[in-house]
């Protein structure tokens, strides 16, 4: 039995963030995530349903400075497809390539990936390798306000973010890369399309004289939400990216994240997925 | 008593107006309220593909759908298809290859099939393969499916 007394389908980010601000709001976007779980009872509607699909401003990928700009509402298919994203950002293109199915990327937008807050969101890892960040609006008193925070600090648990309940993600930016810059992801499953990962890794740094700098490395599906890897960033910054180097970054990997066992894979397994593959992609970046 | 909300959308050409629940899915509004059966339900969670229907071009899980999202939208189901001429050649392939057994999977597989060729005409066995990942033949009748589609390119190679 659902208990939704009001649907609202605002055209603008104005509209949009008063009703948000009357409180009790669940929010429809690709839907591709919120239908199954309220269907299935894990997530209960809240009184007012707002699709925010028809808010205008909110799709499309453009340059702001020295930032792309990503609007909440771009779907995983444009993603994959934006000229854009494709040459400033492609291991966010090629995460989207490896998300769910042509349906299911033609619905699911990169704000619903982003606030459903899985630990496994295929985008999510390659984002905060990239230093992306979320951008939040919502009007408290009447005008509308802006906040930035970091995508590695913006979730706190599976499905919990720090977003505030009268707030809307209306966009993420990502820093232009720097010379140099390289990033690698993996994401690994038992079949390519329409699975959740067993493990995911993103590896991003500044690539000069066979070291690798500026080193961002995060893993998904190991900790209640995606996680950076501070232990194995510093194992492996600034050094030459030699065999011995490589080693060192994939054993401090191996015995930094702690994963559970579930129904995809045994922590054990994990474990030596997140080892193996961080030295398949130490040793890519290396001869790349 | 579960709110309803008015909606207008263009259904295979034809403008309609339909009163739906807000949280009923688009696929149980085509098959229970429109009485358009050809779109199947598979699984309910947008694994299988049985539900594919093309919104504004683009084909989507209907069954993850919420109906009230169909408003100003246009949408075009199997049956649209069935109508269409230009997709005589991919529906005839269907039949020449064999590409259906049991059947269930056909609809949302040519629905899939019509958007890969849409999208990529020149689509290639490999382009094809990726493009209906998101569709599950029971019967396991793949090869017969992508053979079909792939000879349906530029309207039959």
């Amino acid at each position: 039995m659902t208990a939704i007394e009001r649907y609202a389908a605002p055209q603008s980010l104005d509209e949009a963030l008063g009703i948000l601000q009357q409180g009790e709001v669940t929010i429809l976007a690709g839907g591709t995530d919120l239908m199954p779980q309220t269907k299935a009872g894990r997530i209960a509607f809240k009184p007012t349903l707002m699709n925010i699909g028809r808010v205008a401003g909110l799709k499309g990928v453009s340059l702001d400075g020295a930032y792309l700009r990503i609007g909440a509402l771009t779907t995983i298919s444009e993603l994959l497809r934006d000229p854009l994203v494709v040459q400033h950002a492609p291991v966010l293109a090629e995460a989207c390539d490896q998300f769910a199915s042509d349906q299911i990327r033609n619905a699911g937008t990169l704000g619903g990936n982003i606030n459903n807050a899985s630990p496994a969101g295929d985008t999510l890892v390659p984002l905060i390798v990239l230093d992306a960040e979320v951008e939040l609006a919502s009007k408290p008193n009447g005008s509308v306000t802006t906040r930035r925070l970091p995508l590695a600090e913006f979730f706190t648990g599976p499905g919990r973010t720090k977003r505030a309940a009268n707030e809307l993600l209306t966009a993420v930016r990502v820093p232009l890369p720097q010379p140099g810059h390289v990033a690698r992801f993996y994401k690994f499953g038992t079949r390519p399309a329409l699975d959740i990962s067993t493990i995911s890794i993103g590896i991003a740094g500044i690539k000069r004289d066979g070291a690798l700098t500026d080193i961002r490395v995060a893993f998904g599906a190991v900790a209640p939400t995606p996680v950076r890897a501070p232990r194995t960033e510093a194992a492996l910054e600034g050094r030459p990216l030699d065999a011995e180097a490589i080693a060192a970054g994939a054993d401090t990997a191996r015995d930094e994240v702690s994963p559970i066992d579930d129904v995809r894979a045994t922590a054990w397994y994990r474990k030596e997925l997140i080892h193996n593959m961080t030295k398949r992609m130490l040793d890519h970046v290396a001869q790349a | 008593m579960s709110l309803k909300h008015d909606i207008e959308f263009t259904l295979n050409g034809v403008r309609k107006r339909v009163t739906v629940d807000v949280a009923m899915t688009a696929l149980d509004m085509l098959r229970d309220v429109v009485g358009l059966t050809g779109t199947k339900y598979g699984c309910g969670e947008g694994e299988c593909g049985a539900c594919t229907i093309r919104v504004d071009g683009e084909t989507r899980n209907s069954c993850l759908m919420f109906a009230v999202d169909f408003d100003g939208r246009d949408i075009v189901t199997i049956e649209g298809l069935a109508a269409d001429p230009k997709a005589d050649a991919l529906r005839e392939a269907f039949v020449e290859h064999g590409a259906v057994q049991c059947g269930f999977c056909t609809p949302g597989m040519v629905m899939q099939a019509s958007h890969i060729l849409d999208t990529n005409p020149n689509a290639d066995a490999e382009t094809i393969k990726r493009g209906i990942e998101g569709n599950l033949c029971r019967c396991t009748g793949y090869k017969k499916i992508v053979d079909a589609v792939e000879s349906a390119c530029c309207g039959g190679r």
